[in-house]
């Protein structure tokens, strides 16, 4: 199994029902390996937000496989496809979505909640995690006071904290300044870096040159661009 | 990061899952992000349990005060109706003259004895021989009472001065007279060391005692009491209109059992001649009395118990809707839909449950603060303190369903674009 790829798709496509129906993804494969860097861009409509949530199990293919370390996640029980989120998916979010009254450790161990980690080993992995981001200092703050820079990297340590096959970013530096978004994305390349396989779904090019693989979606068609990168993949 | 040994471990897991360890805290969570707008929710539920915990708790501690005074008097008190003697034609006393005698001899009465008002249709009394009985100058208008001794002693009758008439002079038909101490005052009498007179329509009677303070037959203290033979002897047996009664005094609860058997007792050979009645029993009076006091009470703090429910369910409505975002994100960090469900149920719940406890407190310190001012013992059936939250609880929780429905079919792609 570990052999498999983190993420093998095959003739996958997506159709919104409508009416009328909307053909969003045009039947696609996609294979990433462990230890992938790749970065996912293109422009608004494109169909990036409709591939995040077939490979985040948070929407189902209209047509094709899902596979996720060997698992074919595509026509797996709701109840499969959610232990597969908690296991296996860390997401990050443009919005970083943390809860503003819980503090930065507290927003991390809520990722634990759904995963059956037991309760005295929560902090510990999320004090690790939030080192990870270097943020184990500010563990103790509410996101209320956190810039937006220090936010996101809280919601990274929540994505890493049960040790995911795959980080799934979505337009992780769309609400960040410049600066913050260099720090981000040089986050991210380290984490790549250490071993971490990354799909990073963005819009901006200086955040996408730090993968491996760069994939161009446009019209729902993939059109890969890579340097480097050894994944195999298919686009139609 | 060294994952793999992880991952191996984790294998293929079939569901997530939440503790309810986890359930609880992160609904406690839930309530406590918004301390104010909680407190105002679950006061709908705090004003329903603790009215109706109120209610309850005085209505049973009302009825209670009811049940003492009761027992003391009316349940030691049973009254035999002469019943035919109504309907007769003419008028006759269907009790015998050993009535008093028979009576005692049933299990658990205290004393008893045969009672009724002589009739007369004027002014009969006086303190000094009239020179024309018939005229009612200088005649006082007193209820004569024609009783045996067993009566005087049930009727509880405290002697002030001289003493009561006895078997003796009610089998020797005596004019002897006791008078009430309203009477007395009346008929200008205080000192018995004279024997002093009365005359009643003219027949002179010696007063040998004054009696006070009767509980079960008001009119002694008002008027004349005379031996039961006597006014047989002079005036014949009671009137069809106001037919002879035994006032039987019992041991407390033995009531009910002695009117069973008295008319049996005092007339084996004619039972159906006499008719014995019991008081209500306390429980049938405290019944109605709870039921009387409290319907409309109740429906009130059942209305406020509804709004608290709606109340609770509209905002547990409102914080789904705006917590959209943290339901997508725990949907992202594996929560099915059945946690996301049972979270905001388990708000809703705890909601209910903290209305239903500071609702059942206050109930309890309204209901101690009214015995305390009334002087009364306060009565709360435990039972109705416990029930209260658990009711709130329940409340709550049928509140929660709806808005934990819709939290639960939330679809997390929606969500997270919010």
């Amino acid at each position: 199994m570990t052999d498999a790829p983190v993420i093998a798709m095959s003739s996958v496509a997506f159709t919104y029902k409508g009416p009328p129906p909307v053909r969003a993804l045009m039947p696609l494969d996609l294979v990433i390996r462990r230890g992938e860097h790749v970065a996912i861009t293109g422009p608004s409509g494109s169909g990036k937000s409709t591939l995040l949530n077939l490979v985040g199990l948070l929407d189902r293919p209209t047509e094709g496989v899902i596979e996720i370390d060997g698992m074919n996640v595509s026509s797996a029980s709701e109840r499969r496809r959610a232990a597969v989120r908690a296991r296996r998916i860390g997401f990050v979010f443009q919005s970083f979505h943390l809860l503003p009254h819980r503090t930065a450790a507290e927003n991390v161990m809520l990722a634990q909640v759904y995963a059956e980690v037991p309760r005295r080993r929560r902090l510990a992995a999320a004090l690790t995690a939030l080192a990870q981001v270097g943020l184990d200092h500010r563990a103790d703050s509410l996101p209320t006071a956190l810039s937006g820079g220090e936010r996101q990297r809280v919601a990274i340590a929540r994505a890493l904290v049960n040790r995911p096959s795959l980080l799934l970013c979505d337009e992780p530096t769309g609400n960040l300044d410049t600066g913050t978004t260099s720090e981000l994305s040089d986050l991210l390349a380290r984490l790549g870096q250490d071993g971490a396989t990354l799909l990073v779904i963005t819009h901006n090019p200086a955040v996408a040159e730090r993968a491996q693989r760069r994939i161009t979606i446009r019209d729902g068609h993939l059109v890969e661009q890579g340097c480097g990168g050894a994944g195999e993949h298919g686009s139609d | 990061m060294s994952t793999e040994a992880i991952r191996a471990r984790r294998g293929a897991r079939p569901a997530s899952r939440l503790h309810p360890r986890d359930l609880f805290s992160e609904a406690l969570a839930g309530l406590l992000q918004r301390p104010g707008r909680s407190a105002l929710t679950v006061l709908g539920t705090v004003l329903g349990i603790g009215g109706f915990v109120a209610i309850v708790g005085l209505s049973q501690t009302a009825s209670g005060q009811i049940g003492n005074a009761f027992n003391s008097l009316d349940a030691t008190q049973v009254t035999v109706n002469d019943a035919a003697a109504g309907n007769a034609s003419h008028p006759t006393l269907d009790f015998p003259p050993d009535a008093d005698a028979l009576a005692d001899r049933i299990h658990g009465v205290v004393a008893a004895g045969v009672w009724w008002s002589v009739p007369f249709s004027h002014a009969a009394v006086s303190a000094t021989p009239l020179s024309n009985p018939s005229s009612q100058s200088g005649a006082l208008s007193l209820t004569v009472t024609a009783a045996t001794p067993g009566a005087l002693a049930a009727s509880g009758a405290r002697l002030q001065s001289g003493v009561l008439y006895n078997q003796f002079h009610e089998s020797d038909d005596q004019n002897v007279a006791v008078i009430g101490a309203t009477a007395a005052a009346q008929l200008g009498i205080s000192d018995l060391q004279d024997q002093p007179a009365i005359f009643i329509q003219g027949q002179p009677f010696t007063v040998i005692g004054i009696i006070s303070g009767d509980q079960r037959l008001p009119q002694l203290d008002l008027g004349v009491s005379i031996p039961a033979s006597t006014a047989q002897r002079i005036w014949g047996p009671p009137p069809t209109s106001q037919p002879a009664q035994m006032l039987i005094r019992t041991r407390l609860g033995a009531a009910q059992v002695v009117a069973q058997q008295a008319p049996v007792a005092l007339r084996p050979d004619n039972p159906g001649l006499l008719t014995a009645t019991a008081p209500t029993s306390p429980a049938q009076l405290r019944r109605s009395v709870t039921a009387s006091l409290n319907e409309v009470f109740l429906a009130l703090a059942g209305i406020a118990l509804v709004v608290g429910a709606v109340g609770i369910a509209n905002t547990t409505l409102v914080a789904v809707l705006e917590r959209t975002g943290e339901i997508g994100l725990r949907r992202a960090l594996g929560a099915r839909p059945v946690h996301i469900a049972a979270q905001f149920l388990a708000e809703s719940t705890a909601l209910g449950l903290f209305g239903g406890l500071i609702g059942a407190s206050l109930g309890v310190a309204a209901v101690l603060a009214v015995t305390v001012y009334q002087h009364w013992t306060a009565l709360l059936d435990p039972r109705i303190v416990l029930a209260a939250p658990a009711a709130g609880a329940v409340i709550g929780l049928l509140a929660g369903i709806y808005p934990a429905l819709r939290a639960g079919t939330i679809e997390p792609a929606d969500a997270l674009r919010r």
